[in-house]
């Protein structure tokens, strides 16, 4: 039995580097079903790395990964794609497959690796697609939609793949300002239905209002990490909340 | 193998004169190749119908028919036929100049066409008229722009200038064959032909290269890495 | 009816003949061209340092010299070191060698073009690498370098009359045998030249055809 105090993921003194530089120094995380961790900080901090590694699309050098009470064996390719059918990720460039359709974008996954029928994985992509607003949109090609809606398409994509837990890396900063709105909205829905996620992020409102947790990170450790109550109180000394200041100050466009 | 050495060896001041052949064959026929695509080109874009569709046959047809027939088409039949006294080396240069004539003109109309229609406007706006437009606004930016396909251009053309030897111009491959028909040396021989062949290719992009960069323009920046 | 003189009764059988044994230079040089192409291509842009250089290596020769010369080095040049190729085998070895060398340009250029993200995007949904490979990779490469392989085949159909330089009689091989017999070359080679624009130019309209099935927003030419 897995009781709600086991964490459904967890990560423990993963470390990366690259020749000489060194991008993670050790970082360790877990997260409980239904858990919000935001990641923040300064850009070249390791966020993004992180969040690779944790599905393994970077391979990290050191350090252990757990799904539920399973520890996943980072040299065994079966590990690896188990381990990545249950986490989600959603990347700040979207990347959809550019050959294919809205919704071929989402069974094709469901097809291949969930080895889904053709006819049920239909359903499915149609059911995501109409849950993050693009029930119309389905026949359309990644080039003949918005980064809005790329956005919510790749969210759709992970969605379909009933993952455990979300990892998104900047979903909302390749995108123009005026289509930011509509990809919190399904975030924001998400948070409302329980999903657990951990997700890198500069955006102030996501920031202060769907954290459950806060964690700061600079040159490759987290070092600073609490709730927003604990953290972003006006005039608190943390860091956060000298980040969160001065995302404001730009988003005010005050200097 | 020194006999083939000594050939190769003897041989080379030979070769090497067939190889200035080559370049006067490819430089006239890319000159010429020049003229006839920008003309053809301007005439693609900005012409009437009648002559659109006239310059698109003409383009059609060299484009479709190989390089070999049409040399054998006009060196053997047109010329002899008209009674013109072109000798092998002036038809090559012309057959060879004709077809990327039709080849250029579709890198200089695609260069236009990629030009923002607002150039055109403006030079109308100022008061000139269409000619001095196309010649002075239009095509010192399309040009500019067309160096890198027009370079792959001349390493084909080139490579269609050993096809020479067929009506008996004197250029490299002419002479290769003639010196290996007479020492059996084949396979040193044309592989001094190629690597003859690929240094004049390697040279012509280089030169074009330089060029580019001399013509650079701020905002220019097509071709280069 | 209509009945042609006996010069061009005889000219027309030859040239079809000679447009038969063409079609047997062109087909299949194309199909090995184009996995050669594929094959190359592939091992230039994923293959080890040595592979690369191999890869570029052997583009670098074939796209830097003239076919001729290959063709010369392979139907002349081979017997100096005991390899004797028919002229039909000699056509296409240097037909397939050549253009095997221009489509890997090609293939190279598409794979080359994928991004980055499509294959963290097959990752992250838990695709094995030959998925990756088989759904998202060669669907996306096909595209990308259909438009210009079709090219370099329009080319070999040109380029397969180079065949009459090694002896191999197809259409130009036959008509200039003919021409020379009656000293008749305009109406020959005009002829020639008319078998040539209609295969180029039927090749260009399925080439064409099957771009346009293939056609995806994001991926056309022009």
């Amino acid at each position: 039995m897995i009781t709600d105090t086991t964490p459904i993921l967890r990560v423990d003194n993963i470390s990366k580097c690259f020749g000489e530089t060194c991008i993670l120094k050790g970082v360790s995380l877990s997260l409980r079903k239904g858990e919000i961790k935001v990641l923040i900080g300064p850009s070249g901090g390791g966020k993004s790395t992180l969040l690779q590694c944790i599905n393994c699309l970077v391979r990290p050098d050191a350090g252990e990964i757990h799904l539920g009470e399973e520890r996943i064996d980072l040299a065994s390719k079966a590990d690896l794609c188990r381990l990545r059918q249950q986490v989600g990720m959603i990347f700040q460039d979207f990347n959809l497959f550019d050959h294919l359709s809205a919704q071929d974008n989402i069974t094709i996954a469901l097809r291949k690796v969930k080895k889904l029928g053709k006819r049920e994985a239909a359903e499915r992509a149609r059911l995501e697609l109409e849950q993050v607003g693009l029930g119309d949109k389905a026949e359309l090609y990644p080039a003949q939609l918005s980064g809005g809606q790329k956005q919510r398409v790749a969210i759709a994509r992970a969605l379909a793949m009933d993952p455990k837990a979300l990892l998104l890396d900047e979903p909302t900063s390749a995108l123009d300002p005026e289509l930011i709105g509509e990809v919190i909205a399904v975030i924001r829905a998400l948070a409302a239905k329980g999903m657990t996620m951990i997700m890198a992020t500069h955006q102030i409102s996501l920031i202060s209002t769907l954290a459950d947790e806060i964690l700061f990170m600079e040159n490759g450790v987290i070092v600073e990490q609490g709730s927003p109550a604990q953290l972003l109180t006006s005039g608190n000394p943390s860091k956060s909340q000298g980040f969160c200041d001065r995302l404001n100050d730009l988003a005010d466009g005050g200097c | 193998m020194p006999t083939s050495l000594t050939v190769i060896a003897d041989s080379l001041p030979y070769l090497l004169l067939g190889t200035i052949n080559t370049a006067g064959i490819v430089v006239a026929a890319m000159l010429l190749g020049l003229l006839l695509g920008v003309c053809i080109a301007v005439g693609l874009v900005y012409g009437g119908r009648p002559v659109r569709l006239l310059l698109s046959c003409y383009v059609w047809f060299f484009r479709g028919v190989p390089v070999l027939v049409l040399l054998f088409l006009f060196y053997f039949g047109l010329f002899t036929y008209l009674g013109l006294p072109f000798n092998a080396f002036f038809s090559v240069a012309l057959v060879l100049g004709m077809t990327t004539g039709a080849y250029q003109a579709n890198i200089f109309k695609g260069a236009i066409l990629s030009l923002p229609r607002g150039q055109f406007k403006a030079a109308s706006a100022l008061g000139m008229s269409e000619l001095q437009t196309i010649r002075s606004i239009i095509l010192p930016q399309a040009l500019r722009v067309s160096i890198p396909a027009w370079s792959n251009e001349y390493s084909i053309i080139l490579k269609d200038s050993a096809l020479a030897f067929v009506i008996g111009a004197p250029e490299i491959m002419a002479r290769t064959q003639f010196v290996a028909s007479r020492t059996y040396q084949h396979l040193p021989l044309y592989i001094t032909a190629g690597l003859l062949y690929f240094f004049l290719t390697w040279l012509g992009v280089a030169a074009l290269r330089a060029l580019e960069r001399r013509l650079r323009i701020p905002g220019y920046t097509h071709g280069i890495q | 009816m209509l009945t042609l003189s006996p010069f061009y009764q005889e000219l027309l059988a030859a040239l079809n003949q000679g447009l038969l044994m063409s079609l047997a230079l062109i087909i299949p040089s194309a199909l090995g061209g184009v996995l050669i192409g594929i094959s190359a291509g592939a091992l230039r842009v994923f293959g080890d340092r040595w592979v690369r250089l191999l890869g570029d290596g052997y583009a670098a020769l074939f796209r830097g010299t003239p076919l001729v010369v290959q063709l010369f080095v392979l139907y002349f040049g081979l017997p100096n070191v005991g390899v004797y190729l028919s002229p039909y085998a000699a056509a296409v070895t240097g037909f397939m060698l050549c253009s095997g060398a221009y489509q890997s340009e090609y293939v190279r250029g598409a794979l080359l073009s994928i991004k980055r993200g499509q294959y963290f995007g097959a990752q992250a949904l838990g695709f094995t690498p030959w998925q990756t490979v088989r759904c998202i990779i060669v669907p996306q490469a096909v595209r990308r370098a259909i438009h210009g392989c079709g090219n370099e085949i329009v080319y070999l159909i040109k380029y397969s009359s180079l065949a009459y330089v090694v002896t191999c009689m197809e259409l130009t091989g036959e008509g200039k045998t003919i021409a020379t017999e009656y000293f008749r070359f305009t109406e020959v080679f005009a002829i020639i030249g008319l078998y040539y624009l209609a295969l180029v130019s039927l090749a260009i309209f399925f080439l064409k055809k099957i771009e346009q099935r293939l056609y995806i927003p994001g991926f056309g030419h022009q």
